[in-house]
């Protein structure tokens, strides 16, 4: 098999014949070989897995690798940000980092993002939604759903979460904003990213000074960090944590727009609300370049051959909608236990966040559907912006009225 | 059928906590699994099941 040519050439295709499903050639690869050979854009041969079980047993195998030294471009674009994960961002980027320096760094933070405390975060959530709302209502109809509520949103829980004091919000939201708008050409994203830093440094100082009962406070009293790992966690955890959220709270209300009969599921029966957000979470998978892992030894999956160094590409959204998982996968089905899909990864990078995402995501869509209950798109669905050349799929902009 | 959990192991992805919360829980510190009540009672099991399904790193066992 592994002699066969390579269907997918240059990098993943871009192209989405549905906004809301992968692109079809993966469901077609899967059927065929749900582990088949790639070429990324920067000519490394490699494989791209659409399979859930051969996706599960590669992320639980740790002859698997995580470095960042071994992944690459996944989309062949100029408009990739052009950073480079070694080079341009400070040390601490342990989602790309094998054991035991990812040990190192995971359990210093798992103990503030344990489900029992993210279920404690959910009054201030409520109140960040509520700020939004009645902002949306102050400013009138219609509104950008993602300037006006998502994006804001995601960056106040991440600044609860760190402890960024009030003084400093608002450049703070300013700044991600910037950072996740639109395609950027490299210098302009690392004058962006310069500017995050410089923030997190002067945030980080202030915890010296008065420190409080947050995160970032732990971790600059802790003392187990180098000063500069200490500013790069903190990075990775709102690089990793404010478009993602910000992105699924937008993408993830389009989708109940577009599927009227289960919007009114769920407008009908609120304890639908957990159901919802995983299979919200399932269907639009938005980390849509997948993740990677490559093998440092040879390893054989299903008969296949990965051979040490050929980088495996998992793309979760078509992993998400295999069949023998999930019955009827193309279908948005806010009723069906989707639990157990895998958009938050598996194995030990499972994503730290999960849970304050989980409690984000319930608290933004149900306030939105109570607050607005004639919430509706102000534009014809079809002609709404797609992310399809970012690394997080979504939307660019989501103009609603109510 | 006791359940085994091994914190050493754990990556504190909370999935255990939020599949059966009456059997598992986190540590305060540094949030690996604690296991609540080792043995669970017959209809619990499956709920059990689908914990050790889910959990991300393989820190969880149901022994015969
Ligand atoms: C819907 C929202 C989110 C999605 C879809 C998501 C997705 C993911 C995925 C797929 C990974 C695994 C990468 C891999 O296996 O290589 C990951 C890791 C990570 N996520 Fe999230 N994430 C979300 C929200 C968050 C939030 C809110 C935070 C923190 C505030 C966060 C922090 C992290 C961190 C620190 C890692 C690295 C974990 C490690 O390497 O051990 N994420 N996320
Ligand atoms: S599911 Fe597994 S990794 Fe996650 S907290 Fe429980 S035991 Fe730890």
């Amino acid at each position: 098999m592994n002699d066969m040519v390579c269907p997918i050439t240059n990098g993943l295709p871009k192209v989405r014949e549905r906004p809301l499903d992968p692109p079809a050639i993966f469901g077609q690869l899967r059927d065929e070989q749900p582990i088949a050979p790639m070429t990324f854009p920067d000519g490394a041969r490699g494989w791209v897995i659409t399979g859930f079980a051969h996706a599960r047993a590669i992320l639980s195998d740790s002859r698997f690798s995580s470095q960042g030294s071994l992944k690459h471009l996944a989309f062949a674009s100029e408009l990739a940000t052009g950073l480079d994960i070694e080079k341009d961002l400070p040390p601490g980027q342990f989602e790309h980092m094998d054991p035991p320096e990812h040990t190192r760094f995971r359990k210093l933070l798992t103990g503030e993002f344990t489900l029992r405390r993210m279920k404690a975060m959910v009054p201030q959530i409520e109140r960040i939604a509520a700020e939004r709302v009645a902002a949306m209502r102050a400013k009138g109809r219609p509104a950008d759903l993602v300037r006006d509520f998502s994006v804001p949103m995601s960056a106040q829980v991440i600044c609860e979460l760190l402890g960024v004091p009030a003084d400093a919000r608002g450049r703070f939201e300013e700044l991600s904003f910037r950072a996740l708008s639109l395609d950027m050409k490299a210098e302009e994203s690392k004058a962006v990213l310069d500017a995050i830093v410089n923030l997190l440094v002067e945030v980080a100082m202030g915890k010296v000074a008065e420190p409080g009962d947050d995160l970032l406070t732990g971790l600059v009293t802790g003392g187990q960090l180098e000063p500069a790992e200490l500013i790069g966690v903190t990075l990775l955890l709102l690089v990793a944590g404010h478009e993602t959220s910000a992105n699924m709270l937008s993408l993830g209300t389009y989708a109940l727009l577009r599927e009227p009969e289960q919007l009114a599921k769920l407008r009908a029966d609120e304890s639908l609300i957990d159901n919802a957000v995983e299979e919200l979470l399932r269907y639009l998978t938005i980390v849509h370049i997948g993740v990677q892992r490559t093998p440092t030894e040879d390893v054989e999956i299903d008969g296949v051959t990965l051979r040490a160094g050929e980088t495996a590409l998992i793309h979760l959204p078509s992993v998400n909608r295999d069949p023998e998982r999930f019955p009827d996968p193309d279908r948005l089905d806010i009723t069906r236990g989707a639990i157990g899909h895998l958009t938050f990864s598996h194995g030990i990078h499972q994503c730290l966040g999960q849970q304050l995402a989980r409690q984000e995501l319930k608290v933004g869509f149900s306030t939105l559907l109570r607050e607005f209950p004639d919430l509706r798109l102000a534009v014809d669905p079809d002609t709404i912006p797609m992310r399809d050349n970012m690394t997080i799929y979504g939307v660019h902009e989501l103009p609603v009225a109510w | 059928m006791p359940i085994e959990a091994d914190p050493e192991v754990c990556v504190g992805s909370g999935m255990c906590a939020l599949t059966a919360p009456g059997l598992f829980d986190q540590s305060q510190d540094d949030g690996t699994v604690v296991v609540l009540r080792p043995v669970p009672a017959d209809p619990e099991l499956d709920d059990v099941r689908d914990a050790v399904r889910r959990c991300p790193s393989g820190a969880l066992k149901l022994t015969d």
